[in-house]
């Protein structure tokens, strides 16, 4: 399959005065023809500078980048704007052109593309066709602003953070859009902290921190290199006071991992039968009493925490 | 042959802007409502009525009838006490009392023109009645012809003020905006071409000028009957050149400003000088001549300077070339320098 983005060793450093931000740091990613590839990190991962540079709104301080066989600024720019939709973290319309108004401006600025009310249809927005961009909610604003990308018939798009802010209902809707566009053949590559979303959408994931890839694989590959499938989260009584060091659980049978986690413990767990049991049984032998337990499946987010010791969200 | 791109930029503007209420009633509202306002205030009075006071004591039948065959005076009369204390208030601006000889005393402030016209008319009529006859008969023709009163005067200055602040607010406000809602930067990631972007900003200029300039003219024309000498052409050529050169100058004041109030702030600062000295509510050649040259090197003084001159005196275009070679200038150097510090991304 051939590769609709490459970019080796980019580096990004925001000079600003006395006081520069490594926002990139080395980064290198490849991402196929036809698929939908996330890029998954915490904020101030240095996910939208990346993609700004890969959409070539910014200058990349060093690395090389190509993108649809193009490289920016070799004098096809316009063109290559021509092959790419993109979508920014944050970009508010015009509150006062109405929806099928601002569709028909971005669709003016392409060659070849859909119909402006096609574009529509594409993210349901008909119903909303004559309503002042103003009007809309969040969510429908951001469908919007994804029909603005999708109207010159983009080979490649980009979604910086697509769902950020978005109530349940609105995210998935948005979902369903790039559902849509995946079945469509679209590539594309999408930005975003949420781990559910990483998970579902995309075939291919890099987790980015600091900067740099620090795993990379399709979602059930992240999610296998943890060793189990499975997490049992559970927290003691009277925690703090002579609380036990994690390690001990680790040789619990079944358990691959014991850490602490805000006040209590998470043991990756390769078959939650075998183990449940072994732990009450371990608890109960030191007189331990248990305060709660849950299990689940593994995500993302503990493979990001696996490598970082850091959540995704700071508040979450 | 404009572009689909252009085209549908401008589009945008002209609709952002009608469905604007505020920005509507500041282009169309305001002008309109400050013509009206200074119109009424300094209007031509040729027959107000001035209010002067006669005291008792010299109130003789003769005085009476020869002064009140005054066209534009109004008498009262009153003991004296009362009489000075209107002056005091400016109820009165006349006092006329007598002395002991049958003498006449005149109470006035001097500084007050109005005050000494009074003055000399009551006189003029007390010693005509008592007798003497001018040598040279004199009659007052007096002239309110339309094209020298003061709103002849107001609403090309008004027209004026008007393009300055479309043009600088117009481009200026909308090309921060867009750069804070980091539309110019959605804009820039799609093929639409630059030069289309910025002909959008100030064409609109040139598109909404006309509407502008014709309404506060007719509005002019119908209210106050205020003329056009000259050729409307010529008007509509100065117009344009007044509203690109703004327009210009507005890019020039946004082109790097990332925040509203940094170019608000610009903006006043390039404005103030010209509200105050370019002869919006009077003439600029009242300022001292150390300043004529600052003040004649503005562009809205040689945009004034120019309307009124067709407006008013009906001067042709070819007079007019100094006006528009300082306008050329402004808005030439204006787009230069704004494509050159242009600030694209952030
Ligand atoms: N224009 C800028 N100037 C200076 N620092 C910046 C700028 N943009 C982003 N940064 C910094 O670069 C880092 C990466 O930011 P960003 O790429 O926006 O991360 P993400 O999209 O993953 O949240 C952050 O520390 C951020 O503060
Ligand atoms: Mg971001």
């Amino acid at each position: 399959m051939s590769e609709a983005i490459v970019c080796n060793q980019l580096h990004k450093r925001y000079e600003s005065g006395t006081k520069a931000v490594h926002a990139v740091r080395g980064l290198n990613l490849s991402v196929s023809a036809g698929e939908c590839f996330g890029l998954l990190g915490p904020n101030g991962a240095g996910k939208t500078t990346t993609v700004e540079i890969l959409e070539g709104l910014l200058e990349p301080t060093s690395g090389s980048v190509t993108v649809l066989g193009t490289q920016w600024g070799d004098g096809r720019d316009h063109q290559l704007r021509q092959r790419i939709g993109i979508t920014l973290q944050e970009t508010r319309l015009e509150d006062k052109l109405k929806v099928i108004e601002t569709l028909q401006m971005f669709r003016s600025f392409y060659d070849d593309g859909i119909e402006p009310e096609e574009a529509m249809r594409l993210v349901s927005l008909e119903e909303k066709r004559d309503s002042w961009v103003g009007k809309l909610s969040g969510g429908q604003k951001q469908r919007l602003t994804v029909a603005c990308a999708l109207v010159g018939k983009p080979e490649l798009l980009f979604l910086d953070e697509p769902t950020t802010g978005l109530d349940p209902q609105a995210r998935r809707q948005l979902w369903d859009v790039v559902n849509g566009l995946k079945a469509g053949g679209t590539t594309i590559l999408l930005t975003t902290h949420y781990m559910d979303e990483a998970e579902k959408l995309c075939q291919r994931v890099a987790i980015v921190d600091h900067g740099q890839v620090i795993a990379l694989g399709s979602p059930n590959e992240l999610i296998s290199t943890m060793g189990g499938e499975h997490i049992v989260e559970f927290s003691l009584e009277q925690n703090g006071v002579n609380a036990p060091d994690a390690s001990q659980f680790a040789a619990i049978e079944s358990v691959l991992k014991s850490v602490t986690e805000s006040g209590g413990y998470l043991l990756t767990v390769g078959e939650p039968h075998i183990a449940i049991p072994a732990l009450m049984q371990y608890l109960e032998s030191r007189e331990y009493a248990l305060a709660s337990l849950t299990t689940r499946h593994v995500n993302l987010e503990d493979v990001f925490v696996s490598h970082t010791g850091r959540h995704l969200c700071d508040d979450e | 042959m404009m572009s689909k791109g252009l085209i549908q930029l401008v589009l945008s503007r002209v609709r952002h802007f009608l469905r604007e209420p505020e920005a509507v009633f500041w282009t169309y509202g305001f002008p309109l409502l400050a013509a009206i306002v200074l119109g009424l205030a300094f209007r031509s009075k040729p027959n107000e009525v001035i209010q002067f006071d006669v005291v008792e004591s010299v109130a003789s039948d003769t005085t009476l009838s020869a002064i009140s065959d005054l066209k534009r005076f109004e008498i009262t009369v009153h003991p004296e006490e009362i009489a000075m204390d209107r002056l005091r208030t400016n109820k009165t601006i006349v006092v006329v009392t007598g002395d002991e000889d049958g003498g006449i005393l005149f109470n006035f402030d001097a500084a007050n023109p109005e005050a000494r016209q009074a003055r000399m008319a009551i006189d003029d009529a007390i010693q005509r009645a008592a007798g003497r006859t001018d040598p040279v008969s004199s009659v007052d023709v007096t002239v309110t012809a339309p094209g020298s009163r003061y709103i002849d005067f107001l609403v090309p200055g008004l027209i004026g003020m008007n393009l300055m602040g479309g043009g600088l607010w117009g481009v200026g406000f909308t090309l921060v905006d867009m750069r804070v809602r980091n539309l110019l930067k959605r804009l820039l990631a799609t093929p639409m071409r630059r030069s289309d972007f910025l002909l959008s900003l100030v064409g609109v200029r040139a598109l909404f000028f006309i509407p502008e300039m014709a309404f506060l003219l007719g509005a002019a024309y119908l209210l106050f009957g205020v003329p056009i000498r000259g050729n409307p052409m010529t008007v509509v050529v100065i117009a344009f050149v007044g509203s690109v050169a703004f327009a210009g100058l507005g890019l020039l004041t946004a082109c790097r400003a990332k925040r509203i109030e940094t170019v608000s702030g610009l903006m006043n600062l390039i404005m103030l000088p010209m509200w105050l000295m370019s002869g919006i509510f009077f003439s600029s050649e009242r300022f001292p001549d150390a300043l004529q040259p600052f003040i004649q090197a503005l562009p809205l003084t040689q945009l004034i300077n120019a309307l009124r001159a067709v407006i008013l005196e009906g001067a042709g275009l070819m007079s007019q070339t100094v006006p528009m070679l300082v306008l050329l200038a402004w808005g030439g150097m204006s787009f230069v320098l704004a494509l050159r510090w242009f600030r694209w991304t952030q």
